[in-house]
């Protein structure tokens, strides 16, 4: 402690203190604006894992996604979207993209887990993202009725309060999500894929985000508490099965008890 | 001339001729010829239909049965999920069908297939007569008579000022349709109370939002500070300030002069009530940044404030200014500067009241 304040009015002690508080100050900025991120990338990824996705990706994402991710007018930079948007988007078989459309749709898989798993380790090498969500996150024991009510107030008017999902504008539809696993349904709300917002951590806590998907499972688990749920489109489907099989069946009594006995 | 009085306007000026008055007569053409049912003439069918009768009437029991079953046999104690209630809810349903229809069918069948079915023709009697005509009305004096209401005027009269006097209660129930909402609609809860500006906070939990939580691509179902503390009339203040904010490249916005300062780095707030009717506009598309109105599909480009761009909605989304308060949370630095949602007899009234 005596040598420190000897030292303390030699002539670059001010610089000294101004560089400490500088590196202190960044430091702590660094940590709290990449604390969302840096809670959720765990899964480790080996150095063959991103050489490996790095051949796949140059040799079946680069025409679109330019060399290095960078983008082109085809196809946006991937640079900084995380290992989430690659496992979401490739593990559902909506990327590769099979033509341009409206949207990109849930097709057969065109690469298998371990591929998707180094295309995945490639990508989020390029830049901080979304990682793939921890394990313990989708377990489906969160607190289904929270997530209920998350789910209402951000995600029902598009999917569907019974997640049946629904139209948007232009050919595009937000799709049902009823045999959608709990981690694609995690990491969507993560990466926000395609027309979908982005529900990052600080919007949708992940505890949050695994209580929606509790709450999904549970729904799907369940089916609907009043019987055939006939899609749970609302009133159109509901309106043709009574004005269809209700006056049907009005119709045929009347025709009997009107009729006469043979 | 000729006969006008058979109202009919072509034969005006033909010649009468004889037994023009008189009414064709309508031929009754009496009853078909009664059919003899297969029950009627077979008794191996008039057996086969009572058997059938009898199973309708089973299957009522059967119903019955079910519906007894399913009511007392099925627990829906603590172990019970939504899905044991709704296998008993369909047991219930179809318990309570069979019993019903059962029955029904069963007593029509019988009716059709077994009772006699001979035609009977029934005499019309005179309508009325002169002398149930002279009963009636002396009924009627007999009953003015009795009651002395022409004797007791003081009956009479608070007879009448308690039925004039009835109707009262109606109107004041009325009165609970008012009072007016005279400026209500106009203002919303985001107005600054004593020079505070409110924080915009999640929906549903109420906690203040950072401009840094809100990336790109971000959408927020925002709710003004202070809402869920609310005691009385918090459903219709949510309903007026419901918000959603997102968060787009500021490059692709468009911003017309004198809304410079009303958005932040790209973080813009816009009414989420469709200014058609009413409905909760939050369908957001973040690469097209189009808002989806779900009831009648108006559709509003946020690059252009919200402009009309498909649909019945005649105005732009209403913008709500927001800045960065000291740490960093968002808040509104005014209330709408137009009335949000559908159009009402007042508003631009109250629109010139709230810009003047």
């Amino acid at each position: 402690m005596k040598a420190l304040s000897q030292k303390r009015r030699h002539p670059l002690a001010a610089i000294a203190l101004l560089l400490m508080g500088l590196l202190l100050t960044g430091g702590l900025y660094a940590v709290a604006t990449t604390v969302n991120q840096a809670k959720a990338e765990t899964t480790t990824y080996s150095a063959s894992d991103t050489e490996e996705g790095k051949k796949l990706f140059e040799a079946n994402c680069a025409t679109c996604h330019g060399m290095g991710a960078s983008g082109s007018k085809d196809g946006p930079s991937l640079v900084g979207v995380g290992a989430a948007a690659v496992d979401f988007q490739v593990g559902t078989g909506r990327m590769p993209m099979q033509m341009n459309g409206p949207q990109a749709q849930k097709k057969p898989l065109q690469f298998n887990e371990d591929q998707t798993h180094q295309l995945s380790a490639y990508v989020a090498s390029l830049g901080a993202g979304p990682a793939i969500p921890e394990e313990h996150l989708l377990d489906e024991k969160g607190d289904a009725a929270e997530g209920g009510e998350l789910f209402r107030v951000n995600c029902a008017m598009c999917h569907n309060a019974a997640a049946a999902g629904g139209a948007l504008t232009r050919g595009k539809f937000a799709p049902a999500l009823a045999d959608v696993s709990g981690k694609h349904i995690y990491e969507a709300m993560a990466t926000g894929p395609q027309n979908m917002p982005v529900f990052n951590d600080a919007n949708i806590s992940p505890e949050g985000k695994r209580d929606i998907v509790t709450f999904l499972k549970k729904i799907e688990a369940n089916g609907s508490p009043g019987g055939a749920d006939l899609g749970s489109l609302g009133p159109v489907a509901e309106g043709l099965f009574v004005w269809v099989a209700g006056l049907g069946v009005i119709i045929a009594f009347t025709i009997w008890l009107t009729s006469r006995s043979s | 001339m000729g006969n006008h009085s058979d109202g009919s306007p072509n034969h005006s000026g033909t010649v009468a001729t004889a037994g023009q008055n008189e009414v064709e007569k309508f031929q009754d053409p009496g009853l078909p010829p009664h059919r003899l049912r297969l029950a009627d003439t077979d008794p191996k069918a008039a057996k086969r239909a009572e058997r059938q009768v009898a199973i309708l009437f089973g299957v009522s029991i059967v119903g019955t049965l079910i519906f007894l079953g399913a009511y007392f046999a099925i627990d829906l104690g603590v172990d019970s999920t939504i899905a044991t209630i709704r296998n008993q809810n369909l047991l219930l349903g179809l318990g309570t069908a069979f019993a019903m229809l059962g029955i029904g069918t069963g007593i029509v069948h019988w009716a059709k297939a077994l009772m006699p079915d001979h035609e009977v023709s029934e005499e019309r009697h005179a309508v009325r007569t002169e002398e149930d005509r002279q009963a009636a009305v002396r009924i009627v004096d007999d009953i003015v008579e009795e009651t002395g209401i022409k004797r007791r005027p003081l009956i009479r009269n608070t007879l009448l000022g308690a039925v004039a006097l009835a109707p009262l209660p109606a109107i004041a129930v009325f009165g609970d349709l008012g009072p007016r909402p005279d400026d209500k609609l106009a203002h919303t809860m985001w107005a600054p109370e004593e020079g505070k500006l409110k924080r915009l906070t999640r929906d549903p939990d109420g906690t203040p939002i950072k401009a840094s939580d809100v990336t790109i691509g971000s959408a927020f179902h925002v709710i003004p500070e202070g809402l869920n503390e609310l005691h009385e009339g918090k459903l219709n203040e949510k309903a007026k300030a419901v918000v959603l904010l997102m968060r787009l490249n500021p490059d692709s916005l468009k911003i017309s002069p004198g809304r410079e300062d009303w958005s932040y780095n790209g973080i813009v707030a816009y009414s989420k009530i469709c200014t058609h009717v009413g409905c909760p506009v939050a369908l957001y598309e973040q690469q097209t940044h189009h808002l989806l109105c779900p009831c009648h599909q108006s559709t509003f480009d946020l690059t252009q404030e919200c402009k009309v761009i498909f649909g019945p909605a005649s105005r732009p989304l209403p913008q709500l200014p927001i800045a960065v308060d000291a740490e960093g949370y968002l808040v509104a630095t005014s209330d709408f500067k137009e009335p949000v949602g559908p159009s009402y007899w007042e508003r631009d009234e109250h629109e010139r009241l709230i810009n003047s």
